[in-house]
């Protein structure tokens, strides 16, 4: 009983259970048993958990690789065997739980610094998603799920290995010249406007409830009516994405402005500073954090802006046309495969801007102590 | 109420800068159309013009209001279809449009918000759900997830699910995430020593999360309800493009754009607008109201 209290108790004992349940179908002569290999890696998994040192040492890290090798190495064996048994669920039961155990068990890891500990920090979230893609594949292949519901992920990949070149043009229409034209235009208005913004407080007061409120609002229905300004090609796309960016930018930079005490406001005027030296020197890397946070709202916005807005219609390339045509010719593998463009390149641009605000904001709390 | 005055003149502004926009961008049209009777535009005729076209690039301000309100009072009350002669409401009328879409953003609200509180208290209670789950949570953040509505629609059509559950399951997707991210923020609110002192009561899981926990979240929780609720609506419209533009605002959107009627493309939009600042508003409500009996209003 103590065992199940130990992080990844729980999960350890399902493996347990799955791998004896798996066994025990196959004894029983159900058809279909998975092959030796995953059989005897899960029992070697069980195995190395059962023995598994309680403190950290050497000799635990040994045992957790040796774990994860297992692990791997049954996973590896189910997708390679036969499929949709009830041993096969079984194991694949297994392989599940011990995977889940695995990331209860790095989250227990003791905690280092440096790029060690960034690696660590890593392990869990990887091994988890990880986890949902082998489960995603597996389920996919083993209940035989039609290619027009679901596409298997390594169906996906493959996809986008074939198809890359229109990928490349895709990414190039929607992020490089709608999303990022967009944002640059929105986001260098607002900044300029809080400027502007700021020197009255009455404008101030005025703008910063409008703001808010306008930032609240479904602006993306916007799209249709700037494809009928702007055309078809990517301007409109760039005008939407300004749209978008533009609200949440301008509240955060104003709130940002206004985010001096009054203090530090006093003593610029014991400097005799000027208006411009304030800025430059107190206020706007005082706004800076705030800047940084609307700058990363945006930047999901401008690219979910870019694609909707080619719902509305587009030229025969762009990411948000690909999706909508190939949905109607039922190609998912195509869509999956824009999609985790998409992604990708959101997070890239997203870590991006994260990074630049590590660089510059270093003195902020919440950018200390990691 | 301070900022009354200032809120009320920059909404004023804003109207008078829409009002000057419309005259140059109408004018080519008008231009055109005076040409070919062959008469010449005095400047009052043609800001007259602009202002009253039925297919104008940029409506005016009045032009939307009225549409507003013809398609949604007087559709109702006078229209051959509407809800005084049929007993139902009008498919022409904005109601019955922004009630569909309506429908389906409050029950997507309502899933997405239950399921993310209940993963939040699921990740502020288990380690290996925090190190697995959470980082996944915020770089979902990062991602269009909007660009999966139409695969999700059309998926869903595919086997058999139509109408309010395709365009719930986005509005869920979308308002999950924010309640997610918001919560475990405020399930986290709690201070060390507050913590303790529950420990010193001997206080098992659940009545920290009831006594503690859930109290101190309560200020993060209207805050993502209110970033969620407006998500949903944006998840909603979105997901009504696909199907082909049958009911909803963001179907009166796309079939506005298909036949080139502006009117009703803005008048949509508004409808949009006046049901997000409604529904935020609402939340808003809510909010003060609990707050207030909780003790914690400012």
């Amino acid at each position: 009983m103590t065992l199940l209290r130990e992080s990844g108790g729980f999960q350890g004992t399902g493996m347990v259970l799955g791998l004896l349940m798996a066994v025990g179908l196959a004894v029983a002569g159900a058809e279909g048993q998975p092959e030796a290999l995953p059989m005897i890696s899960l029992l070697g998994a069980v195995l190395i958990w059962g023995f598994l040192p309680r403190t950290w040492g050497v000799a635990r890290a040994a045992m957790l690789g040796a774990l994860c090798a297992a692990i791997l190495l049954a996973a590896w064996g189910l997708a390679g065997g036969p499929m949709g048994h009830p041993a096969f669920w079984a194991a694949v039961l297994a392989v599940w739980l011990g995977a889940w155990m695995l990331v209860a068990l790095f989250a227990d890891l003791p905690r280092r610094g440096g790029i060690a500990g960034t690696v660590q920090a890593l392990l869990a979230p990887l091994t988890f998603g990880a986890t949902l893609l082998w489960l995603w594949e597996v389920v996919v292949r083993a209940l035989e799920v039609p290619r027009v519901i679901l596409p298997a992920p390594s169906a996906i990949w493959a996809r986008i290995l074939r198809s890359t070149d229109v990928l490349w043009v895709d990414f190039v229409q929607t992020f490089v010249k709608g999303a990022l034209s967009g944002y640059a235009i929105g986001v260098g208005a607002a900044l300029v406007f809080a400027l502007l913004v700021d020197r009255s407080d009455f404008l101030r007061r005025g703008l910063l409830p409008v703001g808010n409120f306008l930032a609240a609002l479904p602006i993306i229905g916007t799209a249709p009516i700037m494809v009928m300004w702007f055309g078809f090609d990517w301007p409109s796309k760039a005008a939407v994405v300004v749209a978008m960016v533009f609200f949440p930018m301008l509240v955060n930079t104003v709130q940002g402005l206004a985010a001096t005490e009054a203090m530090q406001r006093d003593l610029m005027r014991t400097y005799s500073a000027s208006w411009g030296q304030t800025l430059l020197k107190l206020r706007l890397p005082a706004a800076m954090p705030f800047i940084f946070n609307g700058l990363k709202i945006s930047s999901t916005l401008a690219l979910i802006g870019a694609i909707v807005a080619e719902f509305f219609g587009s030229p025969t390339r762009g990411m948000g046309f690909r999706i909508s045509t190939e949905v109607g010719r039922l190609q998912l593998d195509m869509v999956w495969a824009e999609i985790a463009v998409a992604a990708l390149a959101g997070s890239l641009f997203y870590g991006l801007i994260a990074l630049v605000e590590r660089g510059v904001t270093f003195w902020h709390p919440s950018q200390r102590g990691r | 109420m301070r900022n009354l005055l200032p809120v009320l003149t920059v909404v004023a502004a804003l109207i008078a800068l829409w009002y000057v926009a419309v005259v140059p961008m109408n004018a080519q049209w008008a231009q055109d159309q005076a040409r070919r009777a062959g008469q010449d535009l005095s400047l009052a005729a043609l800001v007259a013009d602009t202002m009253s076209q039925s297919r104008p690039r940029l409506p005016a301000p009045h032009q939307v209001a009225t549409e507003l309100w013809n398609s949604t009072v007087v559709e109702e009350l006078t229209g051959r279809r509407g809800f005084m002669n049929t007993g139902t409401l009008s498919n022409r009328s904005l109601i019955y449009h922004g009630w569909v879409t309506l429908s389906a953003t409050l029950l997507g609200f309502a899933i997405g918000s239950a399921l993310g509180i209940a993963l939040a208290v699921g990740i502020v209670h288990n380690r290996a759900m925090d190190a697995s789950v959470m980082p996944w949570a915020i770089a979902s953040q990062t991602i269009p997830i909007l660009a999966i509505a139409p695969m999700i629609i059309v998926v869903l059509n595919a086997i058999g699910i139509t109408g309010l559950i395709p365009k719930a399951i986005i509005s869920t997707y979308l308002s999950f995430f924010p309640v997610v991210v918001g919560m475990v923020k405020g399930l986290r609110a709690p201070e060390q020593m507050q913590l303790d002192l529950m420990k010193t009561y001997s206080a098992s899981g659940a009545q920290v999360l009831a006594k503690l926990r859930w109290p101190s979240a309560m200020p993060y929780l209207f805050a993502s309800l209110k970033v969620a609720i407006a998500a949903a609506l944006v998840g909603a419209i979105v997901a009504e493009l696909p199907t082909g533009a049958v009911a909803g605002l963001g179907a009166r959107l796309l079939s506005g754009s298909y036949y080139g009627q502006t009117v009703q493309i803005w008048s949509a939009l508004f409808a949009a607008a006046i049901l997000a600042a409604t529904m935020v508003a609402l939340i808003g409500l809510i909010q003060r109201a609990t707050l207030r009996r909780m003790g914690m209003a400012t």
